[in-house]
């Protein structure tokens, strides 16, 4: 006979889960509209789905409670508040893309949205929990969804792609689930937090068990992270899907699993064992440096960017290896100026998006469909280089300032070698990018028929990439204000 | 006069931005105006600068970063004044002889950008927008030569942009970890200039970061071994590419050593004054010996350059007063000198779509205007006495007589280097008989050509015969800097060079 378990309502602090409570309701009632009539447009589904998005982050940002909840399984700290502001404002910036001149099927569709809003809440039960079993069904939450909404763009390419992506996907969640199974084996808990401590009273032993669980979650996390080398899908799945959502997994699925990685490893950086720190050193390198030489002979846009994405994600893993609050501060300020510049290059490739592929039988957005684009489109080529000298680290654009304070971070706990291959891999990532300012500036244009390059093109598309250029231009406006803010949460959450 | 350099800095970038509304056939007027503005808004800089006051003045500081210690923070000494008047000048003169057709207006706009760039780095005291500055200044350039470029542009543009790119990242690492030393030591981030002039750096660490600095200013300059991005940069530039690039770019890297690398890291400097100078003389006599050998006109005048920019290194790296303000005269008459010389190269090649020695000669029969200009040009690069050239390059060697006679008269065998292979260039171009038919029917200088040269002559002769009130500015400054130099230093034995090498007979 069990004995009878009393809940106190009061004690749970529901408020913690108001958030993601939100965002469901919002993909049912998506999913109850879509039942009662097939008459809504997209523009429809597109903007119940933001403003459910802009309810959401009210609830993040309004949030005041105690930082534990729900059984204490639910953690809203710091990091957990940036991380979540960090995903709902990129998805409320990419959601819109839908709005495309042409019409897509998966659009038209009102599960997009729900799976959207699905995704959306998967990850944020990622980044505000430290247990390891509701981290586990927030990964699942949001995978499953993703691979689904790849799938939804109908194309070949896209099918290839979410299978790919959903049977590595399958094996890191393996991956991780052993990892936890071990972890919880040594430690007898599968809170984060506890585990720290049991693993700090028995000095860190038994060490190979650590070690197996620690391989295992680098396997995990590293497929979602896309650190080398479990890296290989991203390209193929880049490239299969719609540019939107190619952005969206550039940005959004990685900070939910910085988040994860920041939590795990940097107690494991912290334990003083010095292997753990070499493995993550190891992976961090190559990870930088292998994308980047990929990256060097791509022929497609589009491959280049995802490659550029894995090795700004190694940039972001050497924030997680330094481990110092300045350190996390800047992977949190990296990424959010990073996020607007990817948002922008993204959708720049899905303005220029044509039915056909007109340049290349291979590819749908090779260097040469940009060549001598400046004299078609001046100004679709200046933002274009604009983004990409911005993506390169080249000041006073965005991603610089992130690169600036991470090197510093770097410096200041006396990682200098770190730095100087961070330095050295800004300097090999430069070439690629300069590639297509080579191709649109100095090159002779194939066609001078613009409007090739405008079917996709719509004011929604264009107010966007307006705002992220914005940003990008002008990204030093917003470097002092998010430091302090940032500095201020990661601070207050003790990393 | 408050906010003077701030205008300085932003004018041409604004009138870049409006520049996008004028139209295509007033551009060249437009672009005119508006250079012909800035360069006198910096001859209004002159009069006012109070050539009595060693320090920076018209100073304006905001704080941007205050968590980080960035903030904007410009001021003008009589090191940078003169370098930004020469930067506003020869972009004046440039577009004034420009005469490309094809997209001009993206050239002149983007020229503009450039200038803004050019003239934000002398005039930026706040060490992580004068890399931002620096770096921007890439971006113009590479437009520059791989738009408007001879045959193989796009090669030359992208070399150039990744030596100069990685040359700099280091650079990048080295501001960085300066900034972490001064917050070390006072518990402050700061990035600002005459802040980090207060920081004395322990030995070992000087020469860490003097090499970080070292390796993004070199690549600039360019010193040997790192030069070889320059012939094609300047090989297949367009003639206004070619000028901002010898007449500015190139002296952004020497600026960064007089203003960086030397009043920062007084040990390391001396310490590596041997080596550094041992490179300078390589640069003098392997840069003459390949500008002998070459055919182009405009790769002659290209290893030209990194034969002048050898003595600017070595009178830079002199340590007295002498050789430091020498140098930076240097800098403005080869900025002045090369300017002109790249501009009559284009004057020809627009004419005869060569720039092969061999395919002119007697040229001074037809076109006596271009000879004698093309002459007192050629005279003032050699060095002549009276001439713009001589005084810049007897100082910086002057200056370094004083460290060691022989690596001096090394250096200075590149007088004579330079004489013969500039006086071989004007005997086979300007010379003899016309073989060529062609040339018969070529030319003189026309009316647009003789106002962009003719102010370029006046100078070389004015400030040849009297360059006084430029040097004693110059001097002021530079003496303030050497004194900063010696407190400065950490080790005895640097104390000793820089009174030394500062006081006369120093040599024993």
């Amino acid at each position: 006979m069990l004995e009878p378990i009393s809940i106190n309502i009061a004690g749970l602090n529901l408020l913690a889960l108001l958030p993601m409570a939100i965002i469901i309701v919002g993909a049912l009632a998506i999913l109850c509209a879509d039942l009662a009539t097939k008459k809504l447009n997209r523009s429809f589904y597109t903007m119940i789905a933001v403003l459910f998005v802009i309810l959401d982050l009210g609830a993040v940002i309004g949030y005041n409670g105690p930082i534990r909840g729900f059984f204490d399984v639910l953690l809203v700290d710091g990091i957990a508040i940036i991380g979540q502001v960090i995903i709902l404002v990129a998805s409320a910036f990419f959601l819109p893309l839908s709005l495309s001149h042409n019409h897509f099927r998966e659009f038209e569709m009102a599960e997009f949205y729900a799976l959207f809003l699905f995704m959306i809440a998967g990850f944020q039960f990622m980044v505000v929990s430290d247990n390891l079993i509701l981290i586990f069904i927030g990964l699942e939450t949001a995978s499953l969804s993703l691979y689904t909404l790849i799938a939804m763009h109908n194309r070949a390419k896209a099918f290839e792609a979410a299978i790919k992506y959903f049977t590595m996907g399958a094996l890191a969640a393996g991956f991780y689930t052993l990892s936890a199974l071990i972890f919880y084996a040594i430690t007898g808990s599968v809170e984060i937090h506890q585990i720290e401590e049991v693993l700090i009273d028995r000095n860190f032993e038994p060490l190979v068990a650590i070690l197996a669980g620690t391989v295992f979650m680098i396997g995990a996390l590293g497929f979602k992270l896309s650190l080398v080398p479990s890296h290989t899908w991203t390209p193929d799945v880049y490239e299969g899907s719609s540019a939107p959502l190619a952005g969206y997994m550039a940005v959004v699925p990685k900070i939910a699993g910085f988040i994860v990685a920041m939590r795990l490893f940097e107690m494991l950086v912290l334990s003083g064992v010095v292997w753990l720190e070499y493995i993550l050193y190891g992976a961090v390198v190559l990870t930088m440096t292998l994308a980047n030489i990929t990256a060097l002979v791509q022929e497609d846009v589009k491959r280049m960017l995802a490659f550029s994405s894995i090795s700004h994600a190694g940039f972001m893993m050497a924030a997680i290896l330094i481990g110092t609050t300045q350190a996390n501060t800047a992977l949190f300020l990296y990424w959010s100026l990073f996020m607007f510049t990817n948002l922008g290059a993204f959708t720049m490739l899905w303005i220029v998006r044509h039915r056909k592929n007109l340049w290349d039988e291979r590819y749908q957005h090779p260097f040469t469909k940009f060549s001598g684009m400046v004299k078609i489109m001046p100004a679709t080529a200046t933002i274009m280089g604009i983004f990409m000298f911005a993506l390169a680290g080249m000041p006073p654009f965005s991603v610089f300032w992130g690169k600036l304070y991470l090197i510093s971070a770097a410096i200041n706990s006396q990682f200098i070698y770190l730095a100087v291959i961070i330095a050295v891999n800004s300097a090999i990532a430069v070439y690629y990018y300069t590639k297509l300012i080579v191709y649109m500036f100095l090159k002779e244009p194939i066609t001078n028929d613009a409007s090739l390059y405008e079917t996709n093109a719509s004011t929604p598309l264009k107010v966007i990439v307006g705002i992220a250029a914005m940003v990008t231009m002008f990204a030093i406006l917003f470097v002092e204000p998010l430091l302090n803010i940032l500095t201020k949460y990661v601070t207050a959450s003790g990393f | 006069m408050d906010h003077i350099l701030s205008l300085i800095i932003f004018f041409p970038a604004i009138a870049g931005l409006l520049g996008f509304l004028v139209n295509k056939e007033s551009i060249r007027a437009f672009g005119i105006s508006v250079s012909a503005i800035e360069f006198l808004l910096t001859v209004v800089l002159w009069i006012a600068f109070d050539s009595s006051n060693a320090g920076y003045q018209f100073v304006e500081y905001f704080s941007l970063i205050p968590a980080y210690g960035m903030s904007y923070y410009i001021g003008v000494d009589g090191i940078s004044l003169f370098l930004v008047i020469l930067t506003t000048f020869t972009t004046m003169v440039a577009l004034i002889a420009l005469n490309i057709e094809k997209d001009i207006k993206n050239l002149i706009l983007s020229i503009f950008f450039l200038q803004m760039t050019m003239v934000g780095v002398f005039l930026i005291l706040d060490i992580i927008w004068f890399y931002a500055f620096w770096e921007l200044s890439l971006i113009p350039m590479l437009y520059i030569i791989g738009a408007w470029g001879g045959e193989r542009r796009m090669y030359a543009a992208i070399k150039f942009f990744l030596y100069t790119f990685a040359g700099s990242v280091l650079m990048l690492i080295g501001i960085l970890y300066m900034g972490f030393l001064y917050h070390e030591a006072t518990g402050v981030w700061s990035f600002a200039l005459p802040d980090w002039y207060l920081l004395q750096i322990p030995f070992e660490t000087q020469l860490w970061l003097f090499a970080a600095f070292f390796l993004g200013f070199a690549v600039k300059v360019p010193m040997f071994p790192f030069h070889t991005w320059l012939p094609y940069a300047h090989g297949q530039a367009p003639t206004i590419g070619s000028i901002i690039l010898a007449a500015v770019l190139l002296k952004m890297g020497s600026y960064g050593f007089v203003r960086f690398s030397l009043p920062l890291f007084p040990d390391a400097s001396v310490y590596f004054m041997i080596p550094v100078a041992i490179i300078a003389i390589i640069m003098v006599i392997y840069g003459a010996m390949v500008a002998y050998a070459q055919e182009d006109m405009k790769q002659v005048i290209a290893y030209s350059s990194i034969s002048h920019m050898g003595i600017v290194v070595l009178g830079t790296f002199a340590m007295n007063a002498e050789g430091i303000t020498g140098s930076i005269f240097l800098m403005l008459s080869h900025g002045i000198v090369s300017g002109a010389l790249f501009m009559l190269v284009g004057v020809i090649y627009d004419r005869r779509h060569t720039k092969l020695m061999r395919d002119f000669g007697g040229l001074a029969h037809v076109m006596p205007n271009f000879a004698t200009i093309y002459g007192i040009m050629l005279m003032a690069s050699v060095g002549l006495p009276l001439t713009i050239g001589f005084v810049g390059e007897f100082l910086s060697l002057a200056g370094f007589y004083k460290v060691n006679w022989v690596m001096t008269l090394l250096a200075g065998s590149g007088i004579i280097l330079g004489a013969v292979y500039m006086l071989t260039l004007y005997k086979k171009s300007f010379f003899g008989a016309i073989v060529h038919e062609e040339n018969k029917t070529l030319k003189d200088l026309n009316g647009q050509e003789l106002t962009a040269l003719i102010p370029l002559v006046a100078l070389v002769v004015i400030l040849g015969v009297y360059p006084k009130p430029i040097l004693s500015s110059i001097d002021m400054s530079v003496k303030k800097m050497i004194v900063l130099m010696e407190q400065k230093a950490t080790e005895q034995s640097t104390k000793d060079l820089i009174i030394n090498v500062n006081t006369i007979g120093g040599t024993k």
